[in-house]
């Protein structure tokens, strides 16, 4: 459901905007000031000063308590534990995003719509339940449970729990980029390649990469933010365990929990810079792509 | 086209093995119940208590999204002034900012002694540890879902439209109501629909400002994370189940929206 209202395609309708603005259809200077104040004072109050105030209590009691905080033992490993799990979900998913958009975007067949609600459902169920569910499969009274315990594989309350959560969360992201990208591109050009003669890995290499490079790239920066970031779906799986199952959101819960606000908001002031460099880095593309399909307007005015 | 059956074969398989297998373990495991059982499990008072609760809070939070939402959206399309590319990229902070970050800072705000929660304690409005709390958390994180839904509508929208109604003697706001209006409705209750949805799972930024009081501030979310950690799993099991309809029936909703979004576009 997030990337229903961040999504890049939609970026370009940008460009549709009027250059100047027709007195007719303006409205009067104290409207125009009210509502530009309204959003102002809005976003000021639920964006601008939540997100200052992580940073201000991170340094409460200054830079050394702050380095102190992050430093620690529990949180570095809570750190390690974020990045592992990113590195491993993120790609899984990119791979995963590849493939679906190529077989939807490129092929017709029975059953397309319902797959594109399918590879939706993660968004629309709730974190907790997405962590239900391994608990079900997995935990001592699990479907594989028994197995498990007779084989001595520990899945829940361990990594490859969190692994399997964040990838389900994280599951539709950079397929939802690319499967309205590629739609809007068609075949033509992966057609003349193969006429050309190249093989098919060679075409998508060479042809689509580079096509959807931006619109990959987007997804999977709004990937690695949720997958560094999840919560509701980790905290069910993970057990808890300080310095072995805790990701930084977690950690940052446990330290908020036994009142050591200024350490719980040092490891969040790092996640909350993550959530800024994602911001960044999304404007930037948002920017290129822009720039590029102005390019192309330029050369080829209709 | 080669690799229909490499790409597609791997789709399936992969989301098998990550959606649809786990997602279908609460369905089988909730079927092994009976129904008395489920039943009781998904209607004892704590837990309605909890569903009206998460109900109401997500209705208001996307109701003040709707309103203020579509404000952000028609200043960021219609109008230039200073810091207007910050507010747009500022937009999706709360998608991008890990949920429980969100919560503990949206705490420290409203609690009685945070920097604004100082300025309403003496006037008796409590925030924090309330329903209250609860929607503020709901409107954070529902923010982006209206802005973004409307903001490309509004873009397209033909200004020649309002033009005509303007030189055919309609004032400004009779041109909004039945000329604007229409156009961006399907996208409002796209949008509504979309933060109202995500505001009924949500959990990391809830719990930490709700205080989590059994029949007065505990949604429904925070009752299956009480029920697992009792071990009672069959119970949890149920109340997700509840859950999960729920979800599937916003999802048609949303979905049926959108179909209505595009089709009202193209029109226009």
């Amino acid at each position: 459901m997030a990337s229903a209202a961040t999504s890049l395609t939609h970026s370009r309708a940008s460009l549709h905007e009027p250059v100047f603005t027709p007195g007719a259809t303006l409205e009067p200077f104290w409207v125009r000031a009210l509502l530009i104040t309204t959003a102002l004072a809005f976003a000021a109050l639920f964006l601008l000063v939540p997100l200052l105030a992580v940073f201000a209590e991170a340094f409460r009691k200054g830079w050394q308590a702050y380095f102190a905080a992050i430093i620690e033992p529990d949180a570095l490993s809570a750190i390690r534990l974020t990045l592992m799990t990113a590195a491993i979900a993120v790609p899984l998913n990119l791979v995963f995003g590849v493939a679906a958009a190529w077989s939807i975007a490129k092929f017709e067949f029975r059953g397309k719509s319902l797959l594109l609600t399918l590879i939706d459902l993660p968004f629309s169920v709730s974190p907790v339940i997405s962590g239900l569910i391994y608990v079900l499969l997995f935990g001592a009274h699990g479907w594989f449970g028994a197995w498990l315990l007779e084989h001595d594989v520990q899945i829940l309350f361990a990594v490859p729990g969190i692994v399997l959560a964040t990838i389900f969360v994280t599951f539709p992201f950079v397929a939802r980029e690319l499967i309205p990208l590629m739609q809007a591109q068609g075949n033509e050009e992966e057609e003349a390649a193969l006429v050309l003669g190249a093989s098919g890995w060679r075409t998508f290499w060479h042809v689509t990469l580079p096509n959807i490079k931006w619109g990959l790239l987007y997804g999977v920066i709004l990937c690695n933010a949720r997958a560094m970031g999840e919560f509701g779906a980790v905290s069910v799986v993970s057990g808890h365990i300080r310095g072995e199952t805790n990701t930084m959101p977690l950690q940052v819960e446990i330290l908020y929990n036994e009142y050591n606000f200024a350490a719980a908001f040092a490891v969040a002031s790092l996640l909350a810079l993550l959530a800024l460099v994602t911001l960044a880095l999304k404007s930037l593309i948002e920017w290129r792509v822009q720039q590029s399909v102005s390019n192309i307007t330029l050369e080829n005015p209709a | 086209m080669p690799g229909f059956h490499l790409s597609l074969g791997f789709t399936l398989l992969y989301l098998s093995l990550i959606v649809l297998i786990p997602l279908s373990a609460v369905i089988l495991n909730t079927l092994s119940m009976s129904w008395e059982a489920f039943w009781r499990a998904v209607s004892s008072d704590r837990v309605v208590a909890s569903y009206k609760l998460s109900f109401g809070a997500s209705l208001v939070a996307a109701t003040v999204n709707l309103f203020f939402g579509t404000i952000l959206a028609w200043v960021l399309v219609r109008y230039h002034f200073f810091g207007k590319k910050l507010l747009d990229a500022l937009v999706d902070l709360p998608f991008a900012l890990p949920t429980a970050v969100a919560g503990i800072a949206l705490t420290a705000l409203y609690s009685a002694n945070g920097w604004i929660g100082r300025y309403l304690e003496p006037l008796g409005i409590k925030i924090a540890f309330t329903p209250f709390g609860i929607t503020i958390a709901l409107i954070f994180i529902g923010l982006p879902f209206v802005v973004r839904t409307v903001q490309p509508v509004l873009e397209d929208a033909e200004r020649e439209l309002e033009e005509a109604a303007a030189s055919l003697g309609a004032s400004r706001l009779q041109t909004f109501s039945r000329v604007i209006l229409p156009t961006i409705l399907p996208a409002l209750l796209t949008g509504f629909a979309l933060a109202f949805a995500r505001a009924l799972g949500e959990y990391g930024s809830v719990i930490f400002i709700a205080g989590n009081l059994p029949m007065v501030s505990e949604i429904t979310p925070l009752f299956i994370i009480t029920k697992l950690e009792q071990y009672d799993y069959a119970g949890a099991t149920a109340i997700a189940v509840v859950m999960l309809i729920a979800s599937f029936a916003m999802l048609l909703t949303i979905n049926l929206l959108q179909a209505w979004t595009r089709r009202s576009t193209r029109r226009s």
